[in-house]
């Protein structure tokens, strides 16, 4: 939780809320990579064969 | 009750620990010295627990700890650069993001957990500074001025790579800043890549290689790699670098620039490489010229301080000292982000606490003799450990009978005191020897430091015999300035031998101090102060009584990749492992040939080579 308040005042004070969507899309994206511990894309590919 | 801040550099290169106590530097340590892995970046567990040992605190007694850089700052940076150049750099950022999402987002928390392991910390105490602005306080603050521009250059810390910055009596201001991916640092990494050096690391072979070359690139790195203005802004191109994107220095682009491909590690060195050396040595210094040219045009300061890894380019220091740009230059002997500890703290110190800058005639860091020191009964007790040969004497006997074998050509490790700070041996952890014997230079790096036959060493000299063997007017107490040797000690060289190129060069004897005259003439010189280190300056003193020379070739005390030496353990190991003849430490003296033959190891393997 803490991080999550840095993280907002970090966005707030550099006024750089724009990056939040960017940073959500990577968090999942990167938090996919540390599950799979491999290529990015292969859940991806694992729910459509 | 005084006030005590402990800074912290971790999590990037050489992590370090350094502490204030009421403003005044007590200690600053880098943690590769404890661990013995160069340029660990671990966080610096075992410095800081030196550091409160040696002081008799807790972490609770801290009243602040500090960290050298803003890890979402830099985060930010990371992701504005993949964002930039996506879709490339899809490959990096598949790498690098497990490590941020893992553990450098939350460096806060990683660094509370660590402090906690040594003693209970309150969290709230811990306050980051950010990196150039750690670099700029470390160059300032410890500095003899009360007003000086503060340069900082390096490969990147947050976004900056290189800040200007004005320093005035208790506070500093960046003024101009050059952000990643433009660096000069990078630029000087991508070639030491290409040369087949290891980046962050192999920097100085760089350098040192550069006198063997010609700069016949210096025309296309210009043209196609650097924009420099003549205000010394300068951009990078980037379609021939990688760092941006990939994990790779350089592209295929750049070595088809140069029509061939990287050197490989330990691949034998060329005179294309030498020339590479030189022009990209070039470079730089005409670079960081028109930089300091161009601050000093527009502000009446008469001051300069440096810092950052940059700023451990000897030789662009003393190109910038000799055109008398500034009438004083300092330069933190701890340039590179082990130095942004001390740094970080200095920062807190002065710019937040708003405490008073007082200026004396020297600077604040104690000869950057900053590190442990053992006891004569500790060192006794390890020897004893070993079941080595040793001879105790007192301090007046050390010293003479050191200068008497140094003057027969013996090698010697010198151990002596606090461990320095920073990368270089300034007489506490060294290795000496006679600079008028020709055959040393070749001996020690082949057989002593197993290291490449062209790397030079460097001369320590008394302060007072400074202008009778070198061009160099000021004090350079930590080896950050390259001087020539003065004409009349230069020794004329035969029309046959200015035909030679390259490595042939070695052969020459230049001077009447060849083991440390460079190929071009020049020395990094290292001035000895009493008022700093008495022992090494007696020693030295010592020496000049039997050879009239005021010199001792002074190189640090370890082998090729390894951190140097710190505690007596070490020490012996070294002595044992190296063909180095002799041993001093504290006031034991001990003889190669007289110690147990089980104590003998293989220690050139032992390393990775740097």
């Amino acid at each position: 939780m803490n991080f999550l308040i840095e993280l907002y005042n970090f966005l707030k004070i550099r006024k750089k809320f724009w990056l939040l969507p960017i940073i959500i899309i990577l968090l999942i994206f990167g938090g996919m990579i540390i599950l799979t511990q491999g290529t990015a894309v292969a859940p991806f590919i694992y729910t459509v064969f | 009750m005084s006030k005590k801040i402990l800074g912290i550099s971790a999590f990037f290169h050489d992590s370090s620990a350094s502490l204030l106590i009421d403003g005044k530097i007590v200690n600053a340590v880098q943690e590769e010295r404890f661990t013995r892995i160069k340029h660990d970046s671990n966080f610096p567990i075992n410095s800081i627990t030196f550091i409160l040992k040696n002081n008799n605190l807790k972490l609770s007694d801290l009243d602040k700890v500090i960290f050298f850089e803003k890890p979402f700052l830099k985060f930010e940076r990371l992701l504005e650069t993949y964002i930039h150049n996506a879709p490339f750099g899809f490959s990096s950022f598949r790498k690098a993001m497990p490590i941020w999402i893992k553990e450098k987002l939350f460096q806060k928390k990683i660094i509370i957990e660590n402090l906690n392991k040594i003693s209970k910390f309150d969290k709230k105490n811990l306050l980051f500074v950010e990196h150039h602005l750690s670099h700029a306080s470390s160059a300032y603050y410890p500095s003899p001025f009360d007003e000086a521009i503060v340069l900082t250059i390096d490969s990147v810390g947050e976004y900056a790579t290189t800040t200007i910055g004005i320093g005035k009596k208790n506070k500093i201001k960046i003024i101009k800043e050059i952000h990643f991916p433009n660096s000069l640092g990078l630029l000087y990494s991508a070639f030491t890549y290409y040369l087949g050096f290891k980046v962050n690391s192999g920097e100085y072979k760089v350098m040192g290689l550069a006198p063997y070359g010609t700069p016949k690139y210096t025309k296309i790195i210009y043209e196609k790699l650097i924009d420099v203005k003549d205000d010394g802004s300068f951009r990078l191109n980037n379609k021939y670098f990688s760092y941006s994107t990939k994990l790779k220095m350089i592209n295929k682009k750049f070595e088809q620039l140069f029509k061939a491909t990287a050197r490989q590690p330990e691949e034998n060195l060329k005179q294309f490489h030498m020339d590479i050396a030189a022009s990209i040595q070039e470079v730089l210094e005409e670079t960081i010229i028109k930089i300091v040219k161009d601050i000093s045009r527009h502000y009446d300061i008469k001051n300069l301080c440096m810092a950052g890894g940059v700023a451990l380019n000897c030789v662009a220091n003393g190109k910038i000292h000799e055109k008398k740009i500034f009438e004083n230059i300092w330069i933190q002997p701890a340039s590179g982000d082990s130095g942004t500890s001390l740094g970080a703290a200095l920062y807190y110190w002065y710019n937040e606490l708003n405490n008073q800058k007082i200026i004396n005639n020297e600077d604040d860091m104690h000869g950057s003799y900053l590190g442990p020191a053992f006891s004569n009964d500790e060192v006794e007790k390890q020897l004893r450990l070993y079941g080595a040969k040793f001879y105790k004497y007192n301090t007046q006997d050390i010293l003479s009978i050191s200068a008497e074998k140094l003057s027969e050509g013996r090698a010697i490790g010198w151990f002596s005191g606090k461990m320095e700070f920073g990368p270089r041996a300034l007489g506490s952890r060294s290795i000496i020897a006679d600079p008028r014997n020709e055959n040393m230079q070749k001996q020690l790096n082949l057989k002593i430091k197993f290291r490449e036959s062209f790397r030079p060493f460097a001369p320590a000299i008394l302060f007072d015999d400074l202008a009778d063997w070198f061009d160099l007017d000021v004090a350079s107490p930590y080896m950050l300035l390259v001087s020539k040797v003065k004409k009349n000690k230069i020794i004329e060289i035969s029309e046959e031998q200015k035909k030679l190129f390259g490595i042939d060069k070695l052969n020459i004897k230049r001077s009447e101090i060849p083991a440390i005259t460079h190929v071009d003439d020049s020395a990094r010189v290292q001035t000895v102060h009493k008022e700093t280190n008495f022992k090494f300056y007696s020693l030295i003193k010592e020496f000049k009584k039997i050879t009239g020379c005021p010199i001792l070739l002074n190189t640090s005390f370890n082998v090729r990749g390894e951190p140097i030496v710190c505690d007596p353990k070490d020490a012996y190991n070294c002595f044992m492992g190296t063909n180095l003849d002799m041993l001093v430490i504290e006031n034991f003296i001990l003889f190669k040939e007289e110690q147990p033959k089980k104590n003998i190891i293989n220690y050139k393997e032992k390393f990775q080579l740097d």
